[in-house]
């Protein structure tokens, strides 16, 4: 089926460093350089053919660090996207939209971490989107991602008899697709077994239901698809993009139906503008902050209906080898947790057929989607050229 | 904790001051909000007026923390936070009291709202089973 609307722009680059735990040797900024670098690299372009930055709004490097480092003669464009974990694959959204109007022809959107930033509730705090939360939630001790977002959890157990052994079941699937990845920070097998002696940390969510604290860079450029073609790598092309908002987006508390997703709103009108079909899928990468948010989305997004996630993750569709095959690099839960940039990065690789080990084999369309703290989520559909 | 409340919402907090947790009905349609901000969502009328809850609720969800990355409650244990849909028709978040048994914590338990300071230095609503 062809595109309903023409694909305006491709993803010709990626980059990442290795990834690790704890502190880095390296500062955010090098290691941002060093993935960015790396992306426009493997496009085949050169650092000063970069005309557009979309740094991370959580990486803390900025357009003019890398004007300095890249030595970029005449920058035409830089936004951050304030979207949390969204924020990689809502930066697709702009960065496409920059391009198809002319403004640039390759902008660099980058991420990169230290793991030196501290608590992650307080650097939440600090932003405009949880003023809110911060104002009247934290003083009762809701702070940390893990505790705004339990009870949406909670709720769909209680709702659709969802149990924290599904939730294993994606960790044990996100930990399985890990290990044939070697950038990929966790390395020891994990059962279910594993999953339910793992300590709880905010119920109903365990320490393995988590997303890794880990350091490393990953970047993609964005270029006009009419460059694409003379560039080095086969071409991936961004057949759609959507950003989902939720109703209440400054708190989860206030929002009618805790159980859908904003990135729910996206879904529909993402694969209407590609013209695809949930089925045309042949792999997917599903932001994974925590077990049960993908497995919300698995929802969302229409792959199944609401309350039958626990069961389509049950069924093995979303293994390597299933229907669905999600996060084949071992997403944030055993890969590394870099916002996402990681999902865009492994994405474009399967669709080149250059996924190594965890390759699915003739993969031509891809969804990877992002979800970010309160703002929520973006899609976008990528397809090989 | 460091806490600022905004104007906005400054009759919410001088309400919790005395007991009473206030909500914004707006003036030019007569909804609730919660929590406080400047303009009505249905009518885009910015006027309202703060009305008390009768404190009757029930649980919508939960969840407990082992502990918390927050240094004023970092030692005190597992606690529990609630998601309560109070009778009027807004949402309230807040902790299980001291003390509460939270082999009683389900969907749909009724619960009782009140005030207290807590751990954090900032009075908060806080709720008790029915």
């Amino acid at each position: 089926m062809p595109p309903h609307q023409p694909a305006v722009a491709s993803i010709t680059g990626v980059g990442e460093t290795v990834y690790g735990r704890g502190p880095s040797a390296h500062s955010s900024l090098a290691l941002q350089l060093q993935a960015g670098l790396a992306a426009v690299r493997d496009a085949g372009l050169q650092p000063g053919d970069i005309d557009g930055i979309v740094p991370s709004s959580v990486g803390s490097a900025t357009a003019e660090d890398f004007i300095e480092n890249f030595g970029i003669a005449d920058l035409r464009f830089s936004a951050t996207v304030p979207m949390g974990g969204a924020s990689a694959v809502a930066g697709l959204q702009l960065a496409a939209a920059v391009v198809g109007a002319g403004i640039c022809r390759h902008v660099l959107l980058v991420v990169g971490r230290d793991g030196r930033s501290g608590n992650i509730g307080a650097r939440l705090s600090a932003t405009p989107q949880f003023r809110t939360v911060a104002e009247f939630e934290t003083p009762s001790g809701a702070f940390a991602p893990v505790e705004l977002y339990a009870p949406m959890a909670r709720r769909h157990m209680a709702t659709y008899g969802t149990r924290s052994t599904d939730f294993a079941q994606i960790a044990v699937t996100m930990r399985q697709h890990a290990l044939g990845n070697a950038n990929a920070v966790m390395k020891t097998p994990i059962t279910v077994a594993d999953h339910q002696a793992s300590r709880l940390v905010s119920d109903p969510f365990r320490l393995l239901d988590c997303s890794l604290e880990s350091h490393g860079a990953a970047a993609v450029v964005v270029s006009a698809r009419s460059t694409a073609g003379d560039l080095r790598q086969p071409q991936v092309h961004i057949l759609a993009t959507a950003e989902g908002h939720p109703d209440s987006p400054s708190t989860i508390t206030q929002r009618a139906d805790l159980l859908t997703l904003g990135i729910a709103k996206a879904a529909d009108r993402a694969f209407a503008a590609a013209g695809l079909a949930r089925s045309d899928i042949d792999v997917a990468t599903i932001y994974d902050c925590f077990t049960y948010i993908l497995l919300c989305q698995l929802e969302d997004l229409g792959f199944c209906a609401k309350g039958e996630g626990a069961a389509f993750v049950q069924a093995g569709h979303i293994a390597l080898g299933g229907k669905l095959p999600v996060n084949p690099h071992g997403g944030l839960l055993s890969q590394a947790h870099m916002v996402g940039m990681n999902h865009i990065v492994e994405l474009v690789r399967q669709l080149r057929g250059q996924a190594g080990q965890n390759q699915v084999q003739g993969a031509r369309n891809g969804l990877v989607t992002g979800y970010g703290d309160l703002g929520d989520g973006a899609i976008a559909l990528l397809q090989r050229g | 904790m460091q806490h600022s409340p905004s104007p906005d919402a400054q009759p919410y907090w001088d309400g919790l001051n005395t007991g009473q947790i206030l909500v914004q009905r707006c003036n030019g349609c007569g909804a609730l909000r919660h929590y406080p901000r400047p303009m009505c969502r249905h009518c885009h009328v910015f006027e309202h007026s703060w009305v008390p809850l009768s404190g009757h609720g029930t649980v919508h969800s939960w969840t407990s923390p082992q502990r918390s990355a927050l240094p004023d409650l970092a030692g005190a244990g597992p606690f529990t936070v609630l998601t309560v849909d109070m009778a009027e028709g807004v949402r309230l978040l807040g902790a299980l009291a001291a003390g509460q048994a939270p082999g009683r914590l389900a969907i749909g338990a009724a619960v009782q709202a009140s005030t207290v300071l807590g751990a954090t230095g900032v009075l908060q609503p806080v709720f008790r089973w029915v």
